[in-house]
């Protein structure tokens, strides 16, 4: 902004060059339209790009002497002397004001004043007021007003003149545009086309029915169509907005009813059809007395209409069935066993080779997986139901930090784990505290950096595979990669010759006790909070990460398990027992024999690809004291943004594992989350990997030696920390 | 994307604001001094959009508007006025040449891409 500053400043001296030239010669001939026309010319620009870039003492002081020429170029006032000597004095004026300007004072306002009364002297009493503001709709400004979020549906019929084509506009940009504001479904009326030997193919014949579901309000949805509003006809009309329509029923109008506000048909015509007993629509194409096409858009604005009132109602349904959580985990229990059970009876059926047995065996089969699908249903819930309460937040965080926020949510009809979604709840008020407090600008900042004033963050759920990823993202200043190494430093986080990636470096914001921001205001800053989310998703099972660009916005995000009770593991063995890792942290398994283990001796540490990275022998951690085979297998897994190997003996394969809890003698043992049966009858001991990670000591002592090569190769992953 | 725009301004500050926020966007913007220098360079390769300032030395914008719309190769081709808000007959006067749309200044730089995305996407 300050570049273009400078350039209006140098093209606005340049023009006062110019005008004086200008008046001179006008001085001499004060009839010739030409200079008076070139006059006007260069305070009409000196009072535009003033205003654009912020110089509104010059556009306001100028504004009223091009309102002078104005008249003059028109031929309603002729130039005397007095008019040509106030001009060069006001050149004057406007020099100082660029002077200040560059200067960084304050401009004297008396010689400016007194000129501009003498100017105004000029003008007709009845333009002297500013015919300005009353003046401008500013096509495009609605979509920077932050709306109350509300989401309505409207009626939008759009009924372009036939000529519409003629000033270069695209009806189909409109309507996509349009699209882009919610959901929105269209229906395209071509009855009006003649045929083809009476067509213009330079007039528009067709016109179009909208229904729109969306948060913009109405001046929003009028504001696309403010170039052409003379050239169509244009009726927007809400249809459904939550609390405000008298009537919810999810159901929505009937069509002819629907038919009628619209004004396509009338009252007689519809009692005429639904006389006989045929759907009403039909009937009333088939007596013609509409066209197809009404009858279509009225279908898709029922239907939209239901579509919307049936996600509220949902929304309002899951508080009202109400079973205790204890049952439900009592249910999924049972289904775990039986699942389980079934595993044993299809692998008997399968050995016995017995076609009865065989038959039974996969009805269960059939039947059991359905029951655990449906099971499975029943805990899960939309999590927009937790969502909505992130919008309050939002808003009195707002206000409390003086800045201007735009809540986004996409996705909320994503379910989760109802488990899950109640942890969940923490973490992501910490994450959204983080975003507005650090990540979203004041607004004057944002202003000076060309973004829009409010800043957005915007809450998304996706469902991908077995995980759903929940995103909190915003369009603020982004992490400062630099002020967080510092940090970290200071508080003793990371050692000083530490090697770490950007991504590592963002993900140290979860560490505890961390804090880029000096000083503590109410909202964060007082370096608890952002490690609830690492610990938070680290027990259920997911991970965290952070993307930034600095300038443009964060996004962290997490990947999260769709249910607690089964997770998709990676099936291993360790002297004849079966473990299993779970999936969602595992990279890659390589191979790694016992040569390559003693040629680094004493140190657990594996070449993959040039890249070091520590291991830890399970074999060891669980103190099992049989001979490894020759050939060992290494799982590679990434936790926290660091890579760390598990060494087993072999490598099974995928299972999906139903999650059963350890007895309560058992629970306390670290390095075990849990256990499962596997189809056999055998237990499978599910490894806990944050915990072990946590635990071993040779990665830990590890980290000094693996520095030192790291520089050698690749710096991309660092270290496992000492503090993991 | 890649769509070519001709922005047609007298004043160089607003000339290169425009010039770097639709570049910015993607856009290929040529500049033109004023509406003659304009209809030269709208001969020579076709522009998808024209934004043109009203007041202009030698051609000004209504007439570029018009001399635009009677050339077969511009009839539907978006055209975009920028206009001050006391101007209102102007507004009216470039209507009836044929505009598209226009912008009122001051303006800001995401008003004049949302005027841009709107007329040719």
């Amino acid at each position: 902004m300050d570049r273009q500053k400078e350039l209006y400043r140098e093209e606005a001296y340049e023009l006062l060059d110019g005008l004086e030239e200008s008046l001179m010669e006008l001085e001499k001939n004060p009839k010739d339209l030409d200079v008076v026309g070139r006059v006007f010319r260069a305070m009409h620009t000196i009072k535009g790009s003033g205003a654009m870039f912020g110089f509104n003492d010059i556009a306001s002081f100028t504004h009223t002497i091009e309102a002078v020429y104005d008249l003059v170029r028109d031929g309603k006032i002729t130039v005397d002397q007095h008019l040509i000597s106030l001009t060069p004095a006001s050149c004057d004026v406007i020099r100082e004001m660029l002077d200040a300007s560059r200067d960084g004072t304050t401009p004297s306002v008396e010689k400016a004043t007194l000129l501009t009364s003498a100017f105004m002297g000029y003008l007709p009493d009845s333009s002297e007021a500013d015919t300005d503001r009353q003046a401008g709709s500013q096509p495009g400004i609605e979509r920077q007003q932050v709306g109350d979020l509300v989401e309505r549906t409207w009626r939008i019929r759009f009924k372009p003149h036939r000529n519409i084509f003629s000033n270069g506009t695209n009806p189909a940009l409109l309507l996509r545009e349009l699209g882009s504001l919610g959901t929105c479904s269209i229906v395209s009326h071509l009855e009006d086309l003649p045929d083809l030997s009476l067509m213009d193919p330079e007039s528009c014949y067709v016109w179009w029915d909208v229904v729109l579901t969306t948060t913009a309000d109405y001046n929003a949805i009028r504001d696309v169509f403010i170039f052409v509003e003379d050239l169509c006809e244009l009726t927007i009309e809400v249809i459904d907005a939550p609390g405000e329509t008298d009537d919810e029923n999810p159901l929505y109008k009937r069509i002819g009813e629907i038919l009628l506000e619209r004004g396509d048909i009338t009252t007689e015509a519809v009692m005429e059809a639904l006389r006989s007993q045929k759907r009403l629509g039909e009937i009333l194409v088939e007596t013609k007395a509409i066209h197809p096409s009404a009858v279509q858009a009225a279908l898709v604005e029922q239907e939209q209409v239901r579509a919307a009132r049936r996600k509220r109602m949902a929304g309002d349904d899951t508080t009202s069935v109400r079973v205790p959580s204890a049952k439900l985990d009592a249910l999924v229990n049972l289904v775990g066993e039986l699942v389980t059970v079934q595993a044993r009876l299809s692998q008997i059926s399968s050995r016995r080779n017995e076609a009865e047995l065989i038959g039974v065996a996969e009805e269960v089969e059939r039947l059991s997986s359905e029951l655990r699908d449906i099971t499975m249903g029943i805990r899960m819930l939309p999590i927009g139901t937790s969502f909505a309460k992130f919008r309050r937040l939002v808003r009195d965080l707002s206000t409390e930090l003086g800045k201007e926020t735009r809540f986004v949510m996409e996705g909320e009809e994503t379910e989760l784990d109802k488990t899950i979604i109640d942890k969940l709840s923490e973490p992501l008020v910490h994450l959204i505290r983080n975003s507005m407090d650090h990540g979203i600008e004041p607004p004057g900042t944002r202003e000076q950096n060309e973004k829009a004033r409010a800043g957005t963050i915007k809450l998304s759920a996706i469902h991908s595979g077995a995980y759903v990823f929940i995103s909190v993202s915003d369009d603020g200043r982004g992490l400062d990669a630099e002020a967080i190494r510092a940090k970290a430093l200071a508080k003793g986080i990371i050692a000083p010759d530490q090697a770490l990636s950007e991504k590592e470096l963002y993900s140290l914001i979860f560490e505890p006790g961390f804090s880029t921001v000096t000083e503590v205001s109410s909202v964060s800053g007082r370096g608890v909070g952002m490690d609830v989310v690492r610990s938070t998703v680290d027990s259920l099972g997911g991970t965290v990460e952070v993307e930034s660009m600095p300038g443009r916005g964060t996004t962290v995000t997490l990947k999260l398990p769709l249910t607690l009770a089964i997770i998709d593991g990676l099936l291993v063995r360790i002297d004849e027992e079966s473990y299993i890792l779970p999936l969602s942290v595992v990279v890659e398994c390589v191979e790694i024999t016992r040569h390559d283990q003693e040629s680094i001796p004493g140190r657990h540490l594996v070449k993959v690809r040039n890249e070091i990275i520590p291991y830890i022998p399970l074999r060891k951690t669980f103190r099992l004291d049989s001979t490894p085979p020759d050939i060992e297998q290494v799982v590679i897994t990434e936790i926290a943004g660091k890579r760390v190997g598990f060494v087993v003996d072999k490598v099974i394969g995928q299972h999906q594992t139903v999650i059963k809890s350890m007895g309560s003698m058992l629970k306390r043992i670290e390095g075990i989350s849990g256990a499962t049966i596997l189809g056999d009858g055998t237990v499978a001991l599910i490894i806990d990997v944050n915990k072990i990670v946590h635990h071993d000591e040779h990665v830990a002592n590890a980290l000094g030696t693996h520095e030192a090569m790291t520089t050698v190769t690749r710096p991309v992953h660092g270290p496992v920390s000492s503090r993991i | 994307m890649g769509k070519r725009i001709l922005s047609v301004d007298d004043s160089t500050s607003i000339r290169q604001l425009v010039q770097f926020t639709l570049e910015k966007e993607g856009y290929e913007v040529v500049s033109a001094v004023d509406g003659r220098d304009a209809i030269q360079k709208a001969k020579g390769k076709h522009a998808d959009m024209v934004i043109t300032d009203l007041n202009m030395p030698n051609v000004d914008g209504i007439e570029l508007i018009r001399s635009l719309r009677s050339d077969p190769d511009y009839r539907f081709t978006p055209i975009v006025m920028l206009t001050t808000e006391s101007a209102l007959e102007k507004k009216d006067a470039g209507k009836n040449a044929g505009a598209t749309g226009w912008i009122v200044k001051p303006f800001k730089p995401e008003q004049l891409i949302a005027v841009v995305k709107r007329l040719i996407g």
